[in-house]
């Protein structure tokens, strides 16, 4: 079958994908971590592991990531404000602090981790530590 | 503001709407808020990940629906090892009262946060009759 590459094929097999990872216990849920907020998706691609969070209408500025280890600490507020005349007549959105850590399972280099923050989703970047790599024993 | 709180974590609603769509894929309701001022009314929705370029507003008759698309190719060559939430686009709509001057209407998308500006039309906006 000669059929063009359909985006909508890969959101769905991405959407499908997430749904399975739903009841993955890859990241336990340890002593260090504070709420649950933000929600995350943690990826592996190659030799680095991405999480993924989303975290609309916070402000750089109010945003904090912390490592130390393998723990990764994102803290920070989000704000929701109003004029104050202003009459309101439906609220969804949610306010407040948020402070979550998390240990992850596996050993990162915590010198090379990079985070980039645009549209209101964090990615960061965490590189497997060297020594917790995998080696080849070569058979004699 | 009331003072900061704990954020808790809310379940993406997913869209439920009557036509059905003849491409696969599940479409999320972003959250919004809405308030009027004297001048205007404000909607704010939150759509994280949707880029300028891949959000629609459209105007049709009194109704007023707002698309934003994810650029998921991002996520290409990654493998989820964890999930707790899920992607996809946002679609909503609004039916706007007659109140709007629909002429005006104006939209900011910041830190994946679109707020839309619609302002009233003069002849329904308040006015101070002076007394003589």
């Amino acid at each position: 079958m000669a059929l063009l590459p359909n985006p909508f094929d890969t959101l769905l097999r991405l959407q499908q994908a997430l749904d399975t990872f739903r009841s993955s216990s890859w990241l336990e849920p340890s002593p260090s971590s504070g709420g649950a907020y933000p929600p995350m998706n943690v990826f592996n691609k190659g030799e680095t592991y991405i999480i993924i969070t989303e975290l609309p209408g916070v402000k750089k500025a109010d945003l904090d990531v912390q490592i130390k280890h393998n723990t990764i600490r994102i803290s920070g507020t989000k704000s929701v404000s109003y004029g104050e005349t202003a009459g309101l007549h439906r609220r969804e959105r949610l306010a407040g602090r948020f402070d979550r850590a998390m240990t992850l399972p596996i050993e990162i280099d915590p010198d090379q981790v990079k985070a980039e923050y645009r549209d209101g989703i964090l990615m960061l970047f965490l590189p497997r530590a060297a020594r917790d790599k995998p080696k080849s024993i070569n058979v004699n | 503001m009331s003072t900061p709180q704990e954020l808790a974590v809310p379940e993406k609603k997913e869209l439920v709407s009557k036509e059905e769509k003849t491409v696969p894929g599940r479409c999320f309701v972003p959250y919004t808020d809405i308030y009027e001022t004297e001048s205007a009314l404000t909607m704010v929705m939150e759509m994280p990940g949707v880029e300028r370029k891949d959000l629609d507003i459209l105007l049709e008759g009194d109704v007023l629906r707002v698309e934003g698309r994810i650029d998921f190719s991002k996520y290409d060559g990654m493998e989820p090892v964890y999930a707790e939430y899920n992607v996809g686009p946002y679609a909503r709509s609004f039916t706007l009262s007659g109140k709007i001057d629909q002429e005006s209407i104006s939209a900011q998308l910041d830190d994946g946060v679109l707020t839309l500006t619609l302002p009233k039309s003069k002849e329904t906006q308040p006015r101070r009759i002076p007394i003589n």
